[in-house]
């Protein structure tokens, strides 16, 4: 459950899955365990684009603020409306109803410098 | 007389403990460069009987309005004050008490509150409501911050029929941001709504109309929230008198976006210019919410499941996001917004309309006598709630040096802003007897 | 609830108001205002004896300086004596509209000027604006100050360099003012790390922001060398007042080479806390600066006293009026009653208190900073922690033995941060019972983590959901 095989990931704990041509974005259970309950997200609007490490949006517990950092640089084409009105989807299913955003990539090869489920949990370990 | 009750015997335990011999001491650590070397040069402490007196000797230098009959308005009212407020702000669990970081052992400020919220929301028509704010004129900054804030935008319409001390505080904390005024001027006592059509563009952050305005006067609001309607993008900011509200329409009626304004006329004392107390409120939307500035207090349940209160959406605040925070405003002005919310549970419904009815029918009656007086004439006088504008062929100055000879202030004068006349206000706490006499002092001038 | 809100005593027709008929005419509605009258307004109908019953239940469920010790580091809750009460409320001092002529008013801007006096030599500024009517505000003057003097020097300096032990309201008041914030980290001392500093500041530095002592209550011994290095860069040092109550009478910013700071009439001239404010945060600053403060300045000539409007280089106003005047009444009848010599005992017991409990304490809970420290001190809940409980258990458990519990989790340079500041009016037999509470506390996470964790356990209500407040604001009724 907390590193799904099937997705890759990133240093900063953010998750990238593949659908067809776009890129669902979202932090991984290791992170939402971290930040605790989430109370707030505030996420990009549609066509907002970012570089490759820039913040992308703010993810907020009761006392905590945090910057979330997009594994890839692209433009958004889909944010989680949900997240508004509920924001605990990120922590009760964080690789799926709580996803945050969609991205259309402007390199996807860049994909190959992200982590498989296997190095991704290497890296947790060593943490 | 310190109030230190430590006595010789008991420092010289404590220094024990810390284990070293004398006071001093403790401050080796200053560096001798900039240690002081002489005693303060601040006379020594007096007993209270020597302080009373002290300050009994300062205040016989004063002339409080307890000794004249004054129509000072001007953003500032002189209504009854029930000593039931007094009473209960003077339990020291309300006013020794700090910010209610604790909430188990601060449900009374908390709860009290909640309630001043849910109040200033019922009066103001809006959906949220901050805990408060420094005065009404940085409450007006704020919501100009905010709205450029959520706009993204620079560029601010300010009428000069707003409160010009307002005015001032606004364009101090715009150049911290940067942001570019275009100053509306007015023909009479209120604008003319086609000068904000003119002046309203894309680069546009916020219109801000007061209602009633610094003259009394109410503006053609709902040609304002037309044209205002029309630009989406744009934040439509009324600074509202609060007390008033209890009679006129909320701001919500015409689509305002932020309420801010001075709420010292709910229980709260004049005390030469403070502390007073700051409201702002804001339509509930998530992002109005995430950007408002200050505290806010939300209900919630405890382990039991019990209904209880806490400091909440705290993420906003400088505490915790520093540099990113919507405001640095910490300290605000619970004991006075404690006041204003005692104020609105005595005053009721009922009551706080019968003030506002009161104040309105006198001022117009007050009003009435002056315009009939020759050489006196009320320039708005359509369109006042309680408080006007006189216009004379006599100079303001001369007017107020001598009614002043026979106890009267006789309002506001104009002059000092450049424009013309005597800004009038008249409350409930006037009576027959007192308005007659003003108009018949300047009958005789 | 343990109190039911106001609006739930209402019964129609109930009234707690009474105000004289009105005996003018009525005048007819039928202007320009008949089109803005509103049809209802929903606020409680309520009798005078339920308003005083459901607030006083509400005092009964608060906790107060009166009600004993309130260690919040950095917040300065001493005892507010209850004669600068009386002074505050007295009729020919309060009952003053602000724009009364100055004639009316001689005696109260008398006070108001000896307040500035005193301010100014306990500080060793040279004028001060006693505009701002909190910290913060203060702070925000202080840069507006900042940046206007530069602006007169066509200097274009656009940072602000704050330490990472700093309030928080330094880096949002500098924002606030239009800066970016530079944040730079404490050395293991707990101190600015020169080094740091010295990478930091250059051309672009506007200010540094500093309290001194710091947030760890520790003294920073390079301070002249600090203010060098900001002022060889053409930069100005401003300081947050928030701690004057550890260096009055000891010590002045303005010996440091500080060029301006804020004071908290309501932390060190125990004006009361009101549940969160009112305070009041006047400005000090040498000379260079007086030109730039917000206006008016409060002026005398031969035997008057007199707002100052003529002011070109102001940063304008911050506030509508001269500030929080009802605070600066008892904070120049605090100063009056303890006078001069006092102030420095006042310093000095509020250091011995703050050193006795670290004395006392600093076995059972770990002491990060092993610095000398002056009237506040910073401990870990690290190793109690490890056990099960966290700083906020401890803090929680604390309100059970009827004691308001310390600062938490600040200074962020702390993990597990507990900031105790005493104060110098408790005395030793109450920093004793805290003492005591506090190692009670330390023995019952060895022996029953459980009933720490799952504290409060005695007050009006127990420990509270914030999560569910803030996903789904409940924010009125």
């Amino acid at each position: 459950m907390s590193v799904r095989d099937d997705l890759l990931y990133s240093k900063d704990h953010e998750w990238v899955r593949e659908e067809d041509d776009i890129l669902v974005i979202g932090i991984s259970y290791y992170a939402q365990e971290e930040l605790g309950d989430i109370v707030f997200a505030e996420l990009p609007e549609v066509e907002e684009e970012f570089e490759t490490g820039d913040s992308f949006g703010v993810l907020e517990s009761v006392k905590a603020v945090s910057d979330t950092f997009i594994p890839l640089g692209g433009k958004v084409v889909e944010v989680n409306e949900e997240l508004l009105d509920n924001p605990e989807l990120i922590n009760e299913d964080p690789y799926g109803d709580g996803w945050l955003i969609k991205i259309d990539p402007f390199d996807d090869t860049e994909l190959d410098e992200l982590l498989t489920a296997e190095e991704y949990t290497e890296f947790l370990e060593e943490e | 007389m310190d109030y230190i009750s430590n006595t010789t015997a008991e420092t010289e335990k404590m220094l024990k403990t810390i284990g070293v011999n004398a006071v001093e001491d403790l401050f080796k650590m200053i560096p001798e460069e900039v240690a002081l070397e002489e005693d303060l040069k601040i006379d020594s402490g007096i007993s209270e009987l020597e302080l009373m007196n002290l300050a009994q000797e300062k205040a016989s230098k004063n002339k409080s309005l307890a000794d004249q009959l004054s129509f000072l308005g001007a953003g500032v009212y002189d209504h009854y004050l029930p000593g039931v407020i007094d009473h209960l702000i003077s339990r020291s669990e309300f006013y020794t008490a700090y910010t209610p970081y604790q909430a188990e052992l601060s449900q009374g400020t908390l709860e009290a509150i909640y309630e001043y919220q849910s109040m200033i929301s019922e009066l103001t028509g809006m959906g949220i409501a901050n805990a408060s704010m420094l005065d009404g004129g940085s409450a007006a900054a704020e919501a100009v911050a905010m709205a450029a804030r959520i706009s993204r935008n620079k560029k601010i319409i300010l009428p000069e029929t707003i409160n010009p001390a307002y005015r001032e505080v606004i364009k101090t904390y715009g150049d911290g941001q940067n942001l570019e005024f275009v100053e509306i001027e007015s023909e009479a006592e209120i604008i003319d709504p086609a000068q904000i059509a003119e002046n309203i563009d894309k680069d546009t952050a916020a219109v801000i109309v007061q209602y009633p305005n610094f003259f009394g006067s109410i503006e053609k609001m709902n040609e304002i929230a037309e044209i205002i309607e029309e630009n989406k993008k744009v934040i439509f900011i009324v600074i509202a008198n609060p007390i008033l509200l209890g009679v006129l329409k909320p701001p919500s009626d015409y689509g305002a976006d932020i309420v801010v304004g001075e709420a010292q006329n709910l229980g709260n004392g004049l005390n030469y210019g403070g502390p007073y107390l700051g409201f702002m409120a804001c339509r509930d939307e998530r992002k109005m919410l995430r950007q408002l500035p200050g505290r806010i207090v939300g209900k919630t349940t405890d382990v039991d499941g019990k209904e209880g209160f806490v400091l909440t959406l705290q993420t906003r605040e400088q505490h915790i996001r520093r540099e990113k925070a919507t405001s640095n405003i910490c300290t605000n002005e619970a004991l006075n917004a404690l006041m204003a919310t005692i104020y609105l549970a005595v005053m009721g419904k009922k009551g706080l309309k019968e003030v506002g009815n009161q104040s309105y029918h006198k001022a117009h009656y007050l009003a009435e006598k002056i315009d009939k007086i020759p050489g006196f004439d009320v320039a708005n006088k359509n369109n006042f709630f309680h408080e006007f504008v006189v216009k004379s062929v006599k100079k303001s100055e001369e007017i107020k040096t001598q009614l002043a000879k026979d106890n009267i202030i006789a309002g506001y004068n104009l002059d000092k802003i450049g424009k013309e006349g005597l800004l009038i206000a008249v409350t409930e706490k006037k009576t027959k007897e007192e308005l007659d006499k003003f108009a018949e002092k300047l009958e005789v001038l | 609830m343990e109190e039911k809100l106001i609006k739930d005593y209402s019964s129609p027709g109930r009234r707690a108001y009474s105000l004289p008929p009105l005996e003018v005419t009525e005048s007819s509605l039928e202007n320009d205002i008949k089109d803005y009258l509103r049809d209802d307004l929903d606020l409680p109908e309520v009798s005078e004896v339920d308003v005083v019953r459901h607030y006083t239940a509400l005092s009964e469920m608060n906790y107060g300086v009166d009600s004993g010790i309130y260690p919040l580091g950095s917040c300065t809750m001493k005892y507010n004596p209850k004669r600068n009460e009386r002074i505050a409320r007295m009729t020919k001092l309060s009952y003053l509209h602000p724009y009364q002529e100055v004639e009316d008013v001689q005696g109260s801007l008398e006070i108001l000027y000896q307040l500035k006096l005193d301010l100014a030599e306990i500080s060793g500024m040279d004028e001060i604006t006693l505009q701002p009517a909190s910290g913060a505000h203060g702070e925000f003057t202080s840069l507006m100050i900042v940046k206007k003097y530069f602006e007169d020097r066509d200097e274009e300096r656009t940072k602000v360099i704050v330490p990472d032990s700093a309030h928080g309201t330094n880096p949002a008041s500098a924002i606030m003012a239009g800066y970016d914030v530079i944040e730079i980290a404490s050395n293991e001392q707990g101190m600015v790390d020169l080094q740091e500093l010295k990478e930091a500041v250059g051309e672009d530095t506007a200010a540094l922001m500093l309290t001194n002592p710091n947030t760890l209550g520790i003294f920073e011994e390079d301070i002249l060398e600090i203010t060098k290095i900001v002022h060889d860069a053409g930069g100005l040092i401003y300081y947050d007042g928030a701690n004057m109550n550890a260096i009055m009478g000891y010590a002045k910013p303005g010996e440091m080479d500080f060029d301006l700071m804020h004071f908290n009439l309501h932390k060190t001239f125990s004006t009361p806390h009101g549940g969160g404010g009112p305070g009041s945060g006047p400005v000090g600053v040498k000379d260079f600066l007086a030109p730039y403060l917000p206006k008016p300045v409060l002026k005398k000539e031969a035997d008057s006293y007199f707002w100052d409007y003529k002011r070109d280089k102001s940063i304008g106003k911050v506030h509508s009026f001269y500030g929080n005047y009802g605070v600066m009444l008892r904070a120049w009848a605090y100063i009056k009653t303890v006078g001069g010599k006092g102030l420095k005992k006042t310093t000095e017991n509020a250091v011995l208190n703050a050193n006795y409990l670290k004395a006392r304490l600093k076995d059972k809970y770990e002491l990060p900073y092993a610095e000398d420290s002056l009237h506040e001190f910073v401990l870990s809940g690290s190793k109690q922690k490890e056990k099960g409980a966290s700083t906020l258990h401890i803090a929680k458990r604390l309100l059970d033995y009827d004691q308001y519990a310390p600062t938490i989790y600040f200074p962020l340079v702390v993990k597990e941060a507990i900031m105790i500041e005493p104060t110098e009016t408790e005395n030793i037999d109450t920093l004793d019972r805290f003492v005591e509470t506090m190692l009670t506390i330390s023995r019952e996470i060895k022996e029953n983590p459980e009933l720490v964790i799952n504290a409060p356990h005695s007050t009006a209500v127990r420990r509270l959901d914030e999560t569910k407040a803030a996903r789904k604001p409940d924010l009125h009724w």
